[in-house]
């Protein structure tokens, strides 16, 4: 191989032109990525990173332009191409675009046309840039699709989009774009909507691709723990501009740029001891590019910035070890000379660069338990809860069978503490929490709630004005910031909607009691008659969580409240939860698909599967030692931002298809995915929860024969017995 | 797809009966329309041979005699099994032999108007969404606007003089006055078109308007959707990629407006056939009401109404056979 790299990005400018202003959304990037390596580029949304993707296959819609800057593409045996010199529409382009680079979008469902089948969004490729013919595109199509590990590919071939799970659909997107043979393939966040088990598993489908057909890959992420897994390079982007770049290990274990470092410690990691504690997270959110700061585009929101010149000049480049680069003026010798010109006593204390690890900087302040817990009893016993959703029908929509979304369901819940509910999408959690907040009529069982005068009720027997009171007292937080706020109704009407409907206050009270509870969650009083529209998607979950503890409830159902974010504004949600429960002493259900921000938050943590518990513990035990394969299965698919724990590649030996809940298998539901499936018992018999230690229960056979791995010993995966 | 069919078909059954019921109240509703009025006359001049038959032949004919329910079924199995519509006492004809000379005119004018709507709008409204706020979008957004705000007897006012004045077509009809009662020929056709593009073009403007609207506003929400980046990143050419993709599910809104398009003509507007002297069924239904003519009025609804369900069934159709969505979620 010769010294230039199969692609180089250099200077890339790409900016939008709207009637506010010129938005400089990329300003001045350069990266490379070399023929058969991975380069990730990393940051928060907003950051340019896939308008840079966009930029090099010219994908940039109107009125967004590339200024200034080259992309050279050097395939073999041709002579480099400048991308960005190209017309955006020419044949030059298209060419390019699917046959020599090939791309894989977010949102596998949405990227896929619903009205052609798979095999037509492959065979187009395939006739397009290899000139097959439609026999020849199909059979090559069945073959990618086996390579993709999409079975029965001669079905599927004939399925639509809509048809499959999520997790299919980036397996289809990811064998139309390797069906030409790309020297590049380049993903943008293309496991960002999908569950943790099916990310691992997308993960190692793109690393046996590449090592197969020695595949470049630009992969854009933001979250660290998969470019841990992926990256051989990495570039963090801020505003942009590049930050740092350099290779998986330097930006790991050395990182030098601010914002990497904040990046990394903002990851709630798991850790596997037990404590919940504060999250460090970055303060403010990415600025619009239309304000971009002058100087260092970080400045804003950097602990190190050094006034005099973070404020007025843009760092250069310093360079470290190989390709390590950063532009930070903590490096720069313009930095140094300010820094000791103005003296310590102005400065903030100047880090000490060279021993900076990836530690956390600030302290981790352990947030007090509650102690309440169990002494007076739980204010939540959820008996034998069903929820089934009949389906199908012939020809007058006679129900010919259920979906059994919630099947049986036990918990208890006490006051003051936080219950994490996990699990894969479709395994139910979102309908218990539905059901326990009566947004959802169950179909049989019982939610007894204990009020705070010592009486209880049932609430799966209520219905109608009986259960306004209860609504007050239980509140959901919902998992999308974007649809579930109103957008024709002002931030007081939505958040004063609660206390109106419920007759609890008017006028000027509700109009003080909003703007207490708008401060409370860190939102200006000001804002009250602004519409949901102006505030960014941290700032909304904040107006979210606003409206669910306007009536003081006593408990609060989060579902997936921080899955829509960004990793640093996650962090910001999640120790604001945290402030608040121990403001008003509230008790948590904390559903999440992440396993990493479940142990940060809950006390106890209890794993669905298929509309079932299959076990439940305190987090502690349950992250030291699951008691049920599923458990183990779950934790070992998170991607960690830890080298040194790289998975290995299909440790994950789980495939992505959760049976169907209307017909789900005899015996222990999980033994069709389970690794440690050893005989008929598993086939035959339902194990049903049993006690399995201290204060937790498994659903599993041989929970206790089982040497399951936790997340603290990093180690081979234990063998059955 | 067939079974979808089927279920949609079998649905039809009720909903028709169910709108036979309502036209036959409506037609039983007012007192003093025509029916009671002659038969009270009848009545009135006592045992005159000649009022006495006929009187006993419209209690036989309309089973006055007979409970109520006894009544409708006479009425609805004589439409069913004999075309028979009752009688128009005002014209003093069968309601069939009014709606035969009027119906089919009616009926090659919606579906004229139909095909004028979207062989119009189809090519502006992709238009206008790939070129946003350009000079054209504005334009056919413009004259759109004049189109939906213009009432139609103006414009049908408007179109006559200007075909008088520049091609010499005489005002009015479907023919001119020497092919009226001509054999059908060459000429007579031709004569036809030059005449029957006015109304075409008034009742086509509003639609075609709003159709350029939903297009385009359909076709701008499409155009944002990652598959057709995601379309174009495989390679495909800007002007394929566009029809094949975003245009084919923007077009759902053409099918679902069969439903109310065919109907639309046939009960209203009245007065622009008026004003052009059209012989459709609209002014006849005006005349029918003013005179509470029932037994026509209530066919012209009737007709319209059955026309609105096989019209949603016809784009329920073609929309299953177009998007697989459709087709395979229910």
């Amino acid at each position: 191989m010769n010294g230039e790299p199969l692609l180089r990005i250099e200077g890339l400018q790409t900016h939008f032109f709207t009637p506010e202003g010129v938005v400089k959304a990329v300003d001045g990037v350069s990266l490379s990525v070399p023929t058969g390596r991975t380069v990730c580029v990393v940051g928060e949304s907003g950051c340019g990173k896939s308008i840079t993707a966009r930029s090099v296959l010219r994908l940039v819609d109107r009125p967004g332009k590339i200024v200034g800057g080259s992309i050279q593409w050097s395939s073999s045996g041709a002579s480099p191409v400048d991308l960005a010199s190209l017309d955006p529409d020419g044949p030059e382009i298209r060419r390019v675009r699917g046959g020599e680079i090939g791309m894989v979008f977010q949102e596998p469902m949405a990227s896929l046309s619903p009205m052609y089948t798979v095999g037509a969004h492959l065979s187009e490729a395939l006739r397009l840039h290899r000139k097959m013919s439609k026999e020849q595109a199909r059979e090559t199509s069945i073959d990618l699709l086996r390579r993709v590990g999409i079975p029965q590919p001669e079905r599927r071939l004939d399925s639509y989009p809509f048809q499959l799970s999520g997790g299919m659909c980036q397996r289809v997107m990811i064998a139309v774009a390797i069906s030409c043979d790309p020297a590049l393939l380049i993903a943008d966040e293309p496991t960002t909507a999908l569950d943790v088990t099916t990310q691992a598993r997308i993960i190692d489908l793109l690393k046996d691709l590449q090592a197969q057909n020695d595949m470049a890959m630009l992969f854009i992420t933001h979250d660290l723990g998969v470019v841990a897994e992926i990256a051989d390079q990495v570039t963090v982007m801020y505003l942009g501009k590049v930050a740092e770049h350099g290779t998986a290990e330097q930006i790991f274990e050395d990182p030098q740029h601010p914002y990497t470092r904040a990046l990394l410690r903002s990851i709630p990691a798991v850790r596997g001891g037990g404590t919940r504690s504060r999250l460090a997270a970055i303060r403010g959110m990415v600025p619009h590019p239309l304000h971009r700061p002058a100087g260092c585009p970080f400045r804003t929101r950097c602990d190190h910035a050094i006034p005099g010149i973070c404020d007025t000049v843009t760092p250069e480049a310093t360079r470290f070890e190989g390709d390590h680069v950063a532009y930070c003026h903590l490096h720069t010798e313009a930095g140094a000379a300010t820094r000791s010109a103005s003296g310590p006593a102005v400065v903030p204390p100047a880090p000490d660069v060279g021993s900076l690890q990836v530690g956390p900087l600030r302290v981790i302040e352990p947030v007090a338990r509650t102690a309440a817990m169990s002494a007076d009893g739980p204010i939540l016993e959820v008996r034998g809860l069903t929820k089934h959703y009949p389906i199908g029908g012939g020809l007058f929509r006679v129900p010919t069978g259920a979906v059994r979304a919630v099947d049986g369901v036990d918990l208890t819940i006490f006051p003051g503490e936080t219950m994490g509910l996990v699990g894969e999408s479709g395994c139910g959690k979102t309908t218990l929490g539905r059901c326990v907040a009566r947004l959802l009529d169950s179909t049989s069982g019982e939610i007894r709630y204990h009020r705070a005068d010592g009486r209880s009720v049932d609430l799966a027997s209520m219905r109608g004005r009986a259960l306004q009171e209860y609504r007050r007292q239980i509140r959901v937080i919902f998992q999308d910031p974007f649809s579930s706020l109103n957008p024709r109704m002002t931030l007081q009407q939505i958040v004063g909607e609660p206390l109106r409907v419920n007759g609890l206050a008017r006028g000027r009270e509700l109009e003080d009691r909003v703007a207490d509870m708008l401060s409370r969650v860190g939102l200006r009083p000001e804002y009250m008659q602004r519409y949901p529209h102006a505030f960014s998607g941290g700032e909304r979950q904040r107006i979210n969580i606003a409206r669910a503890l306007i009536t003081r409830p006593r408990l609060v159902i989060a579902d997936e409240p921080v899955s829509a974010l960004d990793v640093s504004v996650r962090a910001q949600i999640l120790n604001l939860l945290v402030d608040l429960q121990a403001e008003f002493g509230l008790t948590y259900v904390f559903i999440s698909h992440d396993l990493s921000v479940v142990e940060h938050i809950s006390d106890r943590v209890t794993v669905m599967y298929l509309g079932e518990v299959v076990e439940s513990a305190d987090t502690a035990d349950l992250y030291r030692q699951p008691r049920h394969p599923y458990t183990e299965a779950l934790m070992r698919a998170v991607p960690v931002p830890d080298l040194s724990r790289r998975r290995r590649r299909h440790d994950v030996e789980m495939d992505d298809g959760l049976p169907d809940p209307a017909a789900p298998p005899p015996g222990c539901r999980f033994h069709t995915r389970c690794p440690y499936t050893r005989d008929e018992l598993c086939r035959t018999d339902h194990p049903g929860l049993r006690p399995a230690g201290d204060r937790r229960e498994s659903s599993c056979h041989y929970a206790d024969g089982l040497l399951l791995t936790g997340v603290d010993d990093a180690g081979t995966p234990a063998s059955a017995r | 797809m067939l079974r979808y069919i089927g279920r949609r078909g079998l649905i039809l059954i009720p909903t028709l009966f169910a709108i036979s019921v309502v036209t036959f109240i409506v037609i039983q509703l007012p007192p003093g329309d025509f029916l009671s009025t002659r038969m009270a006359q009848l009545q009135s001049q006592g045992d005159g041979s000649l009022g006495a038959q006929e009187l006993a032949r419209l209690t036989e004919r309309y089973g006055l005699d007979q409970p109520i329910y006894v009544q409708y079924w006479q009425w609805f199995s004589n439409i069913i099994f004999r075309g028979d519509f009752g009688d128009s006492f005002d014209y003093g004809r069968p309601v069939s032999a009014l709606l035969a000379e009027r119906l089919p005119l009616t009926i090659v004018l919606s579906v004229l108007t139909l095909v004028f709507i979207w062989a119009v709008s189809f090519p502006i409204g992709v238009y206008s969404a790939v070129k946003q706020y350009s000079a054209g979008d504005y334009t056919f957004t413009f004259l759109g606007y004049l189109g939906l705000a213009i009432p139609n007897f103006l414009i049908a006012l408007v179109l006559m003089w200007l075909s008088l004045r520049y091609f010499g077509t005489s005002p009015g009809g479907i023919f001119s006055p020497e092919y009226r009662d001509a054999p059908w020929s060459l000429a007579k056709f031709g004569d036809l078109l030059s005449h029957i593009w006015i109304p075409v073009v008034i009742w086509g403007t509003a639609g075609t308007a709003a159709n350029i609207r939903v297009l385009r506003a359909n076709l701008l929400d499409e155009l944002r959707k990652p598959y057709v980046i995601a379309a174009r990143a495989r390679g495909n050419s800007e002007r394929w990629m566009t029809i094949k993709y975003p245009v084919r599910v923007a077009m759902n809104p053409f099918f679902s407006t069969i439903g109310w398009i065919l109907p639309g003509l046939i009960a209203a507007d009245a007065i622009t056939s008026q004003v052009l002297n059209l012989n459709t069924t609209g002014p006849l239904l005006l005349q029918a009401l003013l005179a509470q003519d029932m037994y026509l009025a209530g066919s012209v609804l009737m007709i319209s109404a059955a026309l609105v369900v096989i019209g949603t069934l016809i784009s329920d159709i073609a929309l299953a056979w177009l998007d697989p969505r459709v087709r395979l979620r229910y």
